[in-house]
């Protein structure tokens, strides 16, 4: 353990008594990050954020905050703090005393409790309703309030449990800004986050994990998700249309790879491939936005247009390809003037397509 | 008691309601008449102790309720004053004067000296009575009465008369029946026993509804199990083995048999099942955010019951409290089987009970121990029920 880690998973596994849910998570998580966990429902992010904050055992495995092994120890010893969706204020409480109850059950003196929540509450905007009861402040309000009362602790790490998700969207944005804001306040907290959400994943983390079922899928930044997604699963679930997959041939492996789509037409692509993936048949994955219109039937792909989805800045073109039963989905900039049912040519640029062979793996890895 | 009460509350929405629907739901008509019907059913019988109640006794005795504000015929016997007033006036002995005990609201329509022929002569004429006296008696209550022989005797002489009386009010019988009856102790008795048979089982309830909710015990769902089980024994089975093991410990401690602390475990014991029952389901459905919130923040199992659990759950304990307490109050088994007789001991039930068999006849004793015994209940269920309607947990969780 360095003294920069913030907090370490070794092997952590979960399981209700047979069930196993997470099957063995190693993350090394430096101080100060802010860590997004994010996967569709049930894939066990929430179980594991619940598990670092002690509010679940650990089956096996080691969790360190720190430096510090903190398996058996109870979630109020571990300098956590932790803000839940359904923002769980004591809803008898006024504002103020719900950010001053964990001092007050830590009987800290008086003037220490009521700087520290002053200066939250102006953190956060919350200095006129330090005497309000829950029940009269919005939602918004009552979010910033959770995440006061977190604060307040001064914990070691922060933990955030799907904080947006009972926001309205114009709200979310704005909550969204605040917690960025208080990212860079709070320079030395660790910081984890759970959703589900990709966008929030994409513009608060520093690094994403991506879970699914049990395992952690990739772990990395933003833009490396994006740009080089390990994974079949990472590939569909990161980017908004998800990206578009179709089976191809391999004809040839090395430095430069060279496939044959369904409808015969070869490609080369500037990836390097193995040989023992010779007999594999390979899947192409190019994202919507990184399709531009083609003049003639040279071009790498074509297809006829079954739906035009026409949102202004961005057009997105539904189509029937020989490729795959699923349709293609294209996302153009502006507003693109064609109709339905008729054939259009596709082409894109080499280095953004992606391969991945039989077992869903990206050859980039 | 409770269903009446609420039910009252809202049968003025309900009139107002069921009119504008009438025309929608043929059976919304139905469901609001029978529940003006209940609301009869209770609020009559209810209405007509609490008039009697005040009424005097005589006119208790010689009409209903319903005819408490016209006036009333009654007979009565009077008497005029002892005969050391007398003076001589024109050789014949007169004793004059406003007859005893005659209220001047009243007015008297005949008049009689005889027991047997009470009402012979109308008001204001003149009665020759036996050895040439004679009586007058005026509409307003005024006696003459003169005779050739001197009055004798330490009382005053009879007079009969027949009078219409204004209905009268008064605290009269509750003064008698809180002094002279003995309802007053019995009263005090009944709060001496009721107040902690309803704050101990609460107290011990709350705890174990919060184990039996949020902390991880071995065994949880079987004592859930029993504690369901046991709701249906009923209390009669258990009512005299439970004495004799409070005798057989009492004995050894040199307890005596017979204790308010001996009563109060006896409700405590006949209530906690129903109470661990009632908070547990309300106590776990509380949201499991805030409790987990709170153990991030610190606080231990006993904190969380006290700062977060307790005040949140007001609304059932109140219930419960309204319960038990209306249980307890109303309770003769149990008071019967494990308090005494004494008058320091005596319960209002037992008391009224009591009343029934040795004043049975005297409804003005009655109706106004009745109403003191439901005076508290009532108290209790208003002070209590803005608790059962108002929701606490607004705010908290979305």
């Amino acid at each position: 353990m360095t003294s920069s880690s913030g907090l370490a998973l070794k092997n952590i596994k979960k399981a209700y008594g047979k069930t196993e849910v997470l099957h063995g998570i190693d993350l090394d998580i430096a101080l100060g990050e802010f860590i997004v966990f994010v996967g569709p429902s049930g894939c066990g992010k929430s179980t594991l954020l619940r598990m670092i904050a002690g509010l679940e055992d650990i089956t096996s495995g080691e969790l360190f905050i720190e430096g510090a092994h903190v398996n058996q120890l109870p979630a109020a010893m571990r300098g956590i703090a932790m803000v839940f969706q359904s923002y769980a204020l004591y809803p008898h409480m006024t504002v103020y005393d719900n950010m001053a109850f964990a001092m007050r059950i830590a009987k800290e003196d008086k003037a220490t409790i009521d700087k520290r929540v002053t200066s939250a509450a102006e953190m956060l905007q919350l200095t006129d309703y330090l005497y309000r009861l829950p029940k009269a402040l919005s939602g918004g309000q009552r979010q910033r309030v959770a995440i006061g009362r977190a604060i307040v602790r001064n914990p070691k790490v922060f933990l955030f449990d799907e904080p947006l998700s009972n926001l309205d969207a114009s709200l979310r944005v704005q909550t969204r800004i605040e917690i960025a804001n208080l990212k860079e306040t709070l320079k030395d907290t660790t910081m984890i986050y759970v959703t589900h959400d990709q966008v929030e994943a994409m513009t608060l983390a520093d690094r994403i994990v991506v879970l699914s079922a049990g395992i952690i899928e990739q772990v990395g930044t933003p833009l490396e998700l994006y740009s080089k997604p390990a994974n079949l699963f990472v590939a569909q679930f990161i980017g908004s249309p998800a990206m578009n997959i179709f089976n191809v041939e391999l004809l040839q492996t090395g430095e430069i790879t060279r496939i044959k789509t369904q409808n015969g037409r070869q490609f080369d692509i500037p990836i390097t491939s193995l040989k023992e993936i010779e007999n594999q048949s390979l899947t192409v994955g190019i994202r919507p936005e990184d399709f531009c219109l083609a003049e003639d039937s040279s071009c790498m792909l074509s297809g006829k247009i079954i739906f035009i989805e026409s949102l202004g800045e961005v057009t997105l073109l539904h189509l029937d390809s020989n490729e795959s039963k699923e349709p293609l989905v294209v996302k153009l900039p502006g507003i693109i003037d064609k109709q339905k049912g008729e054939l259009i040519y596709l082409k894109t640029e080499r280095e953004k397509i992606h391969l991945f062979n039989e077992q869903g793996k990206s050859l980039l890895y | 008691m409770a269903g009446h009460e609420s039910t009252s509350n809202s049968i003025t929405t309900s009139v107002m309601l069921s009119l504008r629907q009438i025309r929608r739901s043929p059976l919304m008509l139905v469901v609001h008449l029978s529940v003006l019907f209940l609301v009869l059913l209770w609020t009559f019988p209810t209405a007509g102790l609490l008039i009697s109640s005040f009424r005097d006794k005589d006119q208790l005795a010689v009409s209903g309720w319903w005819k408490a504000l016209s006036s009333s015929e009654q007979n009565i016997i009077g008497r005029t004053a002892s005969p050391d007033q007398q003076v001589l006036l024109d050789g014949k002995y007169v004793l004059s004067g406003t007859i005893e005990g005659f209220d001047t609201k009243d007015k008297i329509l005949r008049f009689g000296w005889k027991s047997k022929q009470p009402e012979a002569y109308q008001v204001g004429s003149v009665a020759a009575m036996k050895n040439g006296a004679t009586l007058t008696v005026n509409s307003e209550g005024s006696y003459n009465m003169t005779a050739l022989e001197p009055f004798t005797g330490s009382r005053g002489k009879r007079i009969f008369y027949t009078e219409i009386a204004a209905p009268k009010f008064s605290l009269d019988n509750y003064v008698e029946v809180l002094n002279s009856e003995g309802i007053g102790q019995s009263f005090i008795n009944s709060l001496t026993v009721t107040i902690p048979a309803t704050i101990i089982p609460i107290l011990i309830a709350a705890f174990a509804a919060y184990a039996l909710s949020w902390m991880r015990l071995p065994g949880r769902g079987l004592l859930i199990a029993l504690v369901v089980g046991l709701l249906v024994v009923p209390l009669q089975m258990s009512l005299i083995p439970l004495l004799q093991l409070y005798n057989t410990i009492g004995g050894f401690f040199g307890v005596s048999a017979k204790t308010y602390l001996g009563i109060w475990l006896a409700h405590t014991g006949f209530g906690l099942p129903l109470a661990i029952y009632l908070l547990r389901n309300y106590i776990s459905g509380l949201p499991k955010e805030i409790i987990e919130s709170a153990r991030v923040d610190g606080a231990n199992d006993f904190e969380i019951f006290v700062k977060i659990v307790l005040p949140l759950s007001f609304p059932a304990l109140a219930s419960f409290a309204i319960f038990q307490f209306l249980w307890v109050w109303n309770d003769l088994l149990v008071a019967t089987v494990f308090l005494g007789n004494g008058e320091n001991e005596l319960v209002l039930t037992g008391r009224l009970r009591e009343l029934l068999g040795s004043r049975g006849g005297n409804w003005e004793i009655l109706t106004a121990s009745a109403f003191v015994s439901i005076a508290v209940p009532l108290t209790v269920f208003f002070t209590l029920q803005r608790y059962l309607v108002r929701g606490l947990l607004s705010g908290s969780v979305k």
